[in-house]
């Protein structure tokens, strides 16, 4: 394994997934829920751009996707925001558990 | 072992162990400051694979406008200094038993993969042949979803703003 | 032809009148709904002599034949081809008798009832029930089709309901009212069944389709007697099933315990409905399916005959020792129909044999008259002296000369005394009876003798016996009895009775042998003077016994009622058949079927649903706890779920 090369940063990318995964369910309060959805999207992009480097390396489709991921993920971190502020307001509290009234 | 696999060590500790940081942290500050490090290390790995444009744009948006944007909501929502509630012993272990075992699964799967490299032309992801590709209007051109990102960035700027705004009681 | 638009005006102006005064009138204008109502009714009996006039003299006789004409016809429900209820209005001699006679007798009824409900708050009510129920009864007589007669007959059955518990703050009338309702409602479902069988096999509900298809042979006839149950024909039991109908709305024994009870209700309403004419709806059906009864099924008219004689007799005994006014003129009522019904019975059809039939309708018409005549004549009596029991009454002949004369007359009318109109259609009847079945004339001669015994038992003992003293004498009595002199009832409750008077004697010249037969043929009948004697002379007999008994006090009803003893308590308790039904009732079918049935309802059926609800809600509880709104379990969830697919996508050896 010296060599560096597609499957170590693939591991680096699975293992910071995952890691968000666990943040996303485990913490309470919706910034960090936030934070972990950032860290998801951005194993994402480690993947694209891993992929592209790697494999296709005759294209730069995985660099675009990385782009406009980044995009998306910005405009969604804007929203995300708004929405927190908001319920802030409304519950003054920003735990998810407050806000449930999908409840039965 | 050469210097660049020394680096790449260091860049995924970086990565994993603010990310793992980031989400376990007490205080919620800190868990920013955590993300802050796990995405200026993911900005290095780009830079390490040579794809420097993207590194930039990492830093740029993610450092420069993300991170500050939650620093932001933070301080609104007046959250920044107390300890937060420890989650439940069952949602961390049914959380852990699921992460772990989902893991373990992607990790396996990679490690038996064999990955065929298709092409042996490299293009230079230099800004240059970015540029080009991006606002290209050809078979690979990406000048149609650039637009469309532009129109999405817009319309969320716009929901931003109607959700959060503060609607006066009329008095 | 007839003109078909005002004949349906007709029912049409009461049904107005009844809706107009109930919405509007009630609560705009109530002082006026009793001039209204009698008014508007005042329209509807003009127009239905009209009609009686041009179809008695002038378009219903066809060749020396009465016709029967559809003067209006409107399909309404269409099920298939040839099947329909249809809304329509049939014109025949009894139909066009019976809306002379229901508009006659409830526009006497409605005048009446302007004076002797003048000081009850709720007259507009009365009015209105008045009203609905006359639409019911003029729609029930003009019936095309049988479907259409069960439904106005339902609707005569509610407003007879309205009416006798119109008092409903009195337990006693509320009781009746019910007592009424169930018991015909029983018999109807007899009726309906009847309905059911016979329009089954002939595929038909309209009058004359189905008597003529159940009368000439065919294919029809021979299904409907070919098809049998328990003995007897699918016929004879569809007539029967009807019968027991018109049985129960026309108080036959043993369906006769609710009419004594209806007198709860105001008397007008018992003159007008439950004496003359409702009741009558019993005969007026057979009547109306009579030719069937007669060609094809004589045994159903057998059973008319029986249950018609044996009522009879059966109220005229129990008559004879009730004290109430109102009660033995209840009884006298089902006695009287009691002889419509056998006349039917012992009736053939066509020509000399259908004499039963058309003396059943000329009694049906006489009696209509005189017993309206005797219910409002009591009813004047209790409006006087506030008090339905004779014992209470006396002497009245002085305090009240015109109910006195105009009573004494229909007493005399009922009792078959010649001129007078009972005497006309009572011999008719028992002429009939002695041609066919001996039997029948003797018991029926026996009853009539003791109708004219209990009818002047009531007289003497109302206008006679002793002298009348006012319930509530006060210090100034002599003061109250001579302000009671004015209190006989205002002209609006004299006029109807001298009306009805001037009519019960001469109805009995009305040519019925002409207009009403079973065939529509004119029918001679001879005037046997020899065999009218026996008849009158028993009720003379009877009437002189009353004389003795009753136009003084004495102890010669109580010595006689002694020497009776066991036999007259039993008349008396009206031959316990209320305590009998009472007995099958509640301690058989409540105990043997009513208990078990509802054990079953509540533990079983509703056990079953409810055990149903109960595990879906236990089940619900237990899974609405994923449910729990919180979106970190729905991501939960969610992951778990991509884990297992992903791991069944991979490792699912397809």
């Amino acid at each position: 394994m010296n060599e560096i090369g597609l499957t170590h940063i693939l591991v680096i990318s699975t293992l910071l997934f995952f890691i968000g995964v666990y943040g996303f369910l485990t913490r309470r309060n919706m910034i960090i829920m936030l934070m972990a959805i950032e860290l998801i999207l951005n194993s994402v992009n480690i993947n694209f751009v891993a992929f592209n480097k790697y494999i296709y390396s005759g294209k730069l489709d995985g660099l675009f996707f990385t782009l406009f991921i980044t995009a998306i993920a910005a405009a969604e971190a804007a929203v995300a925001i708004a929405i927190i502020i908001n319920l802030y307001r409304n519950y003054k509290s920003i735990d998810i558990n407050d806000a449930d009234s999908m409840k039965y | 072992m050469s210097a660049s696999t020394i680096i790449f060590y260091i860049l995924s500790a970086i990565i994993v162990g603010g990310g793992l940081l980031a989400v376990t942290a007490r205080k919620i500050f800190r868990a920013a400051v955590f993300l802050l490090f796990s995405l200026i290390g993911i900005a290095g790995l780009y830079f390490y694979m040579n794809y420097e444009f993207l590194g930039a744009v990492q830093i740029v948006v993610y450092v420069g406008g993300i991170i500050v944007l939650i620093i932001f909501s933070i301080l609104l929502t007046a959250e920044s200094g107390s300890d937060m509630k420890k989650p439940a012993l069952s949602r961390i272990l049914f959380s852990a038993l699921a992460t772990i075992f989902a893991c373990a699964l992607t990790l396996w799967l990679i490690k038996q993969h064999t990955f065929h490299v298709n092409e042996s032309t490299i293009i230079e992801p230099s800004v240059r042949n970015i540029g080009r590709q991006m606002l290209s209007t050809t078979e690979h051109g990406y000048i149609l979803p650039f637009e469309v990102v532009s129109i999405l960035l817009l319309a969320a700027m716009i929901g931003c703003i109607v959700i959060a705004i503060k609607i006066k009681p009329k008095t | 032809m007839l003109d078909s638009t005002y004949i349906a005006l007709i029912p049409v102006i009461p049904a107005i009148s009844f809706l107009l005064i109930a919405l509007v009138g009630r609560r705009y204008f109530p002082k006026l709904c009793g001039i209204a109502g009698t008014l508007s009714l005042l329209v509807s009996f003009l127009l239905s002599s009209v009609v009686a006039c041009q179809y008695f003299f002038e378009v219903g006789k066809v060749e020396g034949v009465y016709q029967k004409i559809i003067a209006m016809k409107q399909v309404w429900l269409q099920f298939a081809p040839g099947v329909s209820i249809d809304m329509g209005i049939l014109l025949d001699p009894i139909s066009v008798m019976m809306i002379v006679i229901v508009t006659f007798i409830s526009l006497m009824v409605h005048i009446y009832s302007l004076g002797y409900m003048k000081e009850d708050t709720r007259i507009s009510t009365y009015y209105s029930f008045l009203s609905l129920f006359t639409f019911s009864m003029l729609g029930l007589v003009l019936s095309t089709n049988i479907f259409q007669i069960y439904i106005f007959w339902e609707l005569v059955g509610v407003s007879s309901f309205l009416l006798i518990g119109f008092y409903y703050d009195k337990p006693s009338a509320v009781a009746a009212s019910k007592k009424a309702f169930i018991v015909t409602r029983f018999a109807d479902l007899g009726f309906l069944i009847g309905i059911l069988i016979l329009s089954y096999y002939t595929e038909t509900l309209d009058f004359r389709t189905l008597i003529a298809r159940l009368t000439t042979d065919g294919s029809y006839l021979s299904s409907i007697i070919s098809a049998s149950f328990i003995g007897c024909s699918a016929l004879t039991w569809g007539l029967i099933l009807v019968f027991i109908g018109g049985a129960g709305k026309s108080a036959m024994f043993p369906l006769h315990i609710w009419l004594p009870d209806a007198m709860e209700g105001p008397t007008p309403v018992s003159a007008l409905i439950h004496a003359a004419t409702m009741v009558v709806a019993g005969v007026y059906l057979v009547a109306r399916l009579f030719p069937v009864f007669s060609i094809s099924c004589p045994e159903a008219l057998n059973v008319v005959a029986y249950i018609g004689i044996f009522s009879s007799l059966f109220a005229a005994v129990i008559a004879c020792t009730q004290t109430d006014i109102k009660r033995v003129l209840a009884y006298s009522t089902m006695s009287q129909i009691g002889f419509m019904m056998f006349a039917l019975g012992v009736s053939g059809y066509g020509g000399e044999k259908g004499l039963g039939y058309m003396a059943s309708m000329f009694h049906l018409f006489t009696h209509a008259i005189f017993k309206a005549l005797l219910f409002l004549g009591a009813g004047a009596v209790i409006h006087y002296v506030h008090s339905n029991e004779m014992n209470d009454m006396g002497g009245l002949r002085k305090n009240m000369p015109v109910t006195h004369i105009t009573f004494l007359l229909a007493c005399l009318a009922i009792a078959g005394i010649p001129p007078f109109a009972g005497f006309f259609s009572k011999e008719e009847i028992l002429l009939a009876a002695w041609n066919s079945n001996k039997f029948i004339f003797y018991v029926a001669i026996i009853t009539a003798a003791l109708t004219a015994f209990y009818m002047f038992r009531l007289y003497f003992s109302i206008f006679w016996n002793k002298e009348f003293k006012p319930a509530h004498v006060n210090d100034n009595g002599v003061k109250e009895t001579s302000s009671h002199k004015n209190h006989e009832g205002g002209i609006s409750m004299l006029f109807p009775l001298i009306i009805l008077a001037i009519l019960s004697v001469i109805a009995g010249f009305v040519p019925f042998n002409r207009l009403v037969t079973s065939d529509g043929v004119e029918l001679n009948t001879e005037f046997h003077l020899s065999f009218s004697i026996a008849p009158v002379l028993l009720a003379i007999a009877g009437i002189t016994i009353a004389t003795i008994f009753y136009r003084k006090q004495n102890n010669l009803p109580q010595k006689f009622s002694n020497s009776l003893n066991g036999f007259y308590t039993a008349a008396y308790k009206k031959f316990y058949m209320d305590e009998l039904y009472l007995f099958i009732t509640k301690k058989i079918i409540f105990n043997c079927v009513g208990k078990p049935a509802a054990w079953i309802d509540k533990y079983i059926v509703d056990g079953a649903i409810n055990g149903i609800a109960g595990i879906t809600a236990i089940f619900s509880d237990l899974i609405k706890i994923v449910q729990s709104g919180k979106l970190q379990d729905y991501a939960i969830y969610f992951i778990s779920g991509v884990i297992g697919l992903v791991v069944l996508v991979i490792y699912w050896k397809f």
